[in-house]
């Protein structure tokens, strides 16, 4: 992380900027909301086994929102679906993230044209911070989305307004 | 083991005008054409009857003839009138080993059909089905309302083939 490299000075004292060190913790446990909507979910939940193992990078499932960082809508989002992830959403302590994963959430995917019950894009209910595409994505496409989302974190200050 | 044809014949017998056709000219299996508010003493008799015991109901679905007249009505989109709505039941006996279709037609107006709930539990939640994508009205069902779309949808049933989308729901815009 470069955090705490060669920062240590003398009886065990390590210097840091309080933006490095509250984005590195940040950055380093993103817990997510055990949540999964469709044939991504599985792919999610693929990269959370042992194979690629989510959990090097700090990310576990959360049964609830009210102890999660991050939201991966993994999956087609229903009209009566998008009312619930809102609601998740909103219950989620700041500072949250979303990750929407797969074709369906990030635009209705398949369902574009005729799908009559498919919200067309997770971000016109709730604000996204990264878009996986893929239908469904590979785990190195999720996990490359989590580290887009961790470099987002990174870069975060608490003084300066970001875009 | 009965054919469709001996199935037709003995329900004939029995149910007379209830009973109004069976088609076989189709490349489809052959199904029989039931009146829509008698399918369900029809289907208690071949359910209960010791040559048909058909005991289980492999599929109920409901079908948009789209048979009627096309009116346009100004703005682009078209409404249909008059025609029919269908529902066909694909059932079969474990134990005798049959299978049979049956179809009922309804009027698109007022698409009544008699619900057979009571002879197979597993028909609620197609009868729901039915009723929730087509529109069709199952007669003594229990539990008739939405089973997919959300229970506050009111902008008509999504599989009939004259269904335009809403513009918004809930605050959320639909089309793409």
């Amino acid at each position: 992380m470069g955090l705490l490299d060669k920062q240590f000075s003398q009886d065990s004292i390590v210097i840091a900027k309080v933006d490095d060190l509250l984005n590195w913790a940040r950055l380093s446990s993103l817990w997510q909301v055990g949540f999964g909507l469709a044939c991504c979910a599985i792919e999610m939940m693929a990269t959370s086994a042992s194979h690629y193992d989510f959990d090097r990078f700090g990310v576990i499932p959360r049964p609830s929102p009210r102890q999660s960082d991050v939201i991966i809508i993994s999956g087609t989002v229903t009209l009566k679906m998008a009312i619930r992830i809102k609601r998740l959403y909103e219950q989620m302590p700041d500072p949250k993230y979303v990750i929407s994963m797969g074709s369906c959430s990030n635009s209705g995917g398949p369902y574009w044209e005729h799908g009559y019950h498919v919200l067309k894009g997770v971000d016109r209910v709730i604000p996204v911070d990264v878009y996986v595409p893929g239908c469904p994505p590979r785990p190195e496409a999720l996990l490359e989305g989590l580290l887009k989302l961790q470099d987002k974190i990174r870069n975060h200050s608490s003084v300066k307004k970001s875009a | 083991m009965k054919s469709a044809q001996e199935i037709f014949d003995l329900l004939k017998t029995k149910f007379g005008d209830s009973i109004i056709e069976l088609v076989s000219t189709q490349p489809t299996e052959p199904f029989i054409i039931i009146n829509p508010t008698e399918i369900d003493k029809v289907c208690f008799f071949l359910r209960d009857d010791e040559e048909l015991l058909f005991d289980n109901l492999m599929n109920l679905s409901g079908v948009d003839d789209a048979n009627g007249k096309n009116i346009s009505d100004g703005d682009g989109a078209t409404k249909i009138e008059g025609g029919t709505l269908s529902v066909y039941y694909h059932i079969e006996s474990t134990k005798l080993r049959h299978k049979l279709v049956l179809k009922v037609s309804t009027q698109r107006e007022k698409p009544d059909v008699a619900s057979v709930e009571q002879i197979w539990r597993h028909a609620d939640w197609h009868e729901r089905e039915a009723f929730d994508l087509l529109g069709i009205n199952f007669l003594n069902h229990p539990d008739l309302r939405r089973i997919l779309m959300p229970y506050d949808w009111e902008f008509g049933y999504p599989l009939r083939k004259d269904y335009s989308n809403p513009e918004f729901y809930q605050g959320m815009k639909v089309p793409f």
